[in-house]
């Protein structure tokens, strides 16, 4: 399975996910809330940023379920969600992850029929990534 | 506004291809000296020559093996464009420019690809970029097919476009193919049960909705409108050109913006009608960018074919046919003649405008090309 390869503006990110907290960067100016991270804000250019605590509360924005040929790790498990998630706090804010039935379960172990757009989800953690449960 | 531009400054002159196949013999190097050289002699133009060459980031035969294999003569302009299949027209697009500028008189586009015999390049570990492919990639969005696929069922979801919208256009593509005798898939008519049972690759995605793997290279030679009217064959002239990279766009996975349905080529056509004479009424026949076949209802709608939401039933009662209300993709597209990164949109276009295609739209005269819908973008309108 691939492991996040980070660079300086993400790794922020990554730390609070293995603590098991869903952070989101933001302007330390103007506030507004920006993802992917990056060095400084679109909007007022500022380069002071924070990470903000988000309610790891969200609804599913779309999913696919890939099916092989994929990765050895991925294909074992095929076929899984993959779903977007907009957040609660900011519906443009959106992550990419697993919907699954509870942390640290297969990427398979939520029937893909039971996925809706629009469907409620909450972040849960395992192994340093975010992952989703139904909510 | 400072003068004409690149409007008719320019002309499309000579095009070559090789074979299209699964599998070919050659390497990349020499399928790009093939479909350089023949493009050469369709223009008439000697390869001492070419002074200025466009090619992709993602082509492997740098512009040195190719001028010193072929005996180009001095370059003074050789650039690439980024972004897999969005910088197909962009090459026709900056040779244009160049040639306009006074940096250059001849030009030569190309992409030369062993996509169907090489790797895939999703299956590659090691080079995963940081950006953005840490936030997709660890949870199994691997491959571009489920990357679109994505945004594939936002779109349907949104706007009600169906398997069957889907479909319309594989089918398109597939019968136009079935005229195409370079065509990979000449002799292999699709049917509606075949791509409702075909298997999925990335739901809602099948394998049908996935462009050809192949082996193939193309090229095109842009010169001047004076000098093109002292070559062989009929001056196919760039009206207009563009390319687009929206405010806030992320590339393929563009899920990060305010609206993701719009994307790249909303802004590229922006553009290129802004400097046209013509407006999308007037396109008597479309190359749309087909790695997948839900990025033709979205570039339709970002061209101006349709409005927002209506590219699915756009594509309705034969629509997309010869005959159709905008007949696309007349060699068989990405999707069933040959997937060279889009390059082989750019040559049926210039065939279309000339009146040679296999499936030739009857009077054809203005000739939409379009490159990758999703990641950085460019569009070509040709016109005879
Ligand atoms: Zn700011």
């Amino acid at each position: 399975m691939l492991t996040p390869v980070t660079d300086t503006d993400g790794g922020p990110f990554w730390e609070y996910a293995a603590r098991g907290e869903l952070r989101v960067q933001a302007c330390g100016e103007c506030g507004e809330l920006r993802f992917p991270p990056r060095p400084c804000c679109p909007h007022c250019q500022s380069f002071a940023n924070e990470w903000r605590p988000v309610s790891g509360r969200g609804r599913v924005w779309s999913y696919v379920v890939p099916h092989p040929p994929l990765l050895p790790g991925y294909a074992e498990q095929a076929p899984y969600n993959v779903v977007v998630v907009e957040l609660a706090e900011a519906p443009r804010i959106r992550l990419v992850g697993n919907v699954v039935a509870h942390a640290g379960a297969r990427l398979d172990s939520v029937d893909p029929a039971r996925l809706r757009i629009g469907a409620r989800v909450q972040a849960v953690f395992s192994g340093g990534l975010p992952q989703w449960v139904l909510a | 506004m400072a003068g004409p531009g690149l409007k008719d400054a320019t002309a499309i002159v000579g095009i070559g291809q090789t074979a299209f196949a699964r599998r070919l013999a050659e390497d990349e190097k020499t399928l790009a000296c093939r479909a350089v050289l023949a493009a050469l002699d369709d223009a008439g133009i000697a390869p001492g020559e070419v002074d200025a060459v466009a090619s992709y980031t993602m082509e492997e035969t740098d512009e040195v093996e190719l001028a010193k294999a072929v005996g180009f003569g001095d370059l003074t302009f050789f650039g690439k464009v980024g972004y897999g299949g969005g910088g197909s027209c962009a090459t026709v697009a900056h040779l244009a420019a160049a040639i306009t500028a006074g940096q250059a008189t001849v030009g030569v586009a190309w992409r030369s690809r062993k996509r169907g015999s090489g790797p895939r390049p999703w299956t590659g570990t090691t080079a995963q970029l940081p950006t953005p492919a840490q936030w997709t990639r660890p949870f199994g969005l691997l491959r571009p097919a489920d990357e679109i696929a994505m945004l594939a069922r936002r779109y349907m979801h949104e706007y009600g476009v169906t398997r069957d919208h889907l479909f319309n256009v594989a089918l398109a593509c597939r019968n136009r193919a079935n005229q195409n005798p370079a065509a990979v898939m000449y002799e292999r008519p699709l049917t509606r049960e075949m791509y409702m049972t075909s298997r999925w690759i990335s739901e809602p995605l099948c394998l049908y909705d996935n462009c050809l793997e192949t082996d193939g290279a193309l090229a095109c030679v842009v010169v001047s409108k004076e000098r093109a009217r002292d070559c062989p064959q009929r001056p196919v002239y760039v009206h207009a050109a563009a390319q687009g990279l929206p405010a806030q766009h992320h590339g393929m996975v563009n899920y990060w913006n305010d609206d993701p349905l719009t994307g790249p080529a909303w802004t590229a056509a922006r553009h290129l009608w802004k400097h046209a004479d013509c407006t999308p009424e007037d396109v008597d026949v479309a190359q749309i960018y087909d790695a997948f076949t839900a990025l033709v209802p979205l570039s339709l709608e970002g061209y101006g074919f349709c409005a927002r939401g209506e590219g699915g039933a756009f594509t309705e009662q034969g629509a997309l046919e010869i005959g159709g209300r905008l007949p696309v993709n007349t060699g068989g597209g990405g999707l069933s003649e040959a997937y060279v990164h889009g390059f082989n949109l750019v040559n049926e276009g210039v065939k279309q405008l000339r009146g040679t295609s296999t499936a030739q739209v009857p009077g054809a005269a203005t000739c939409l090309v379009t490159a990758g819908e999703g990641v950085p973008t460019s569009a070509l309108l040709l016109r005879s």
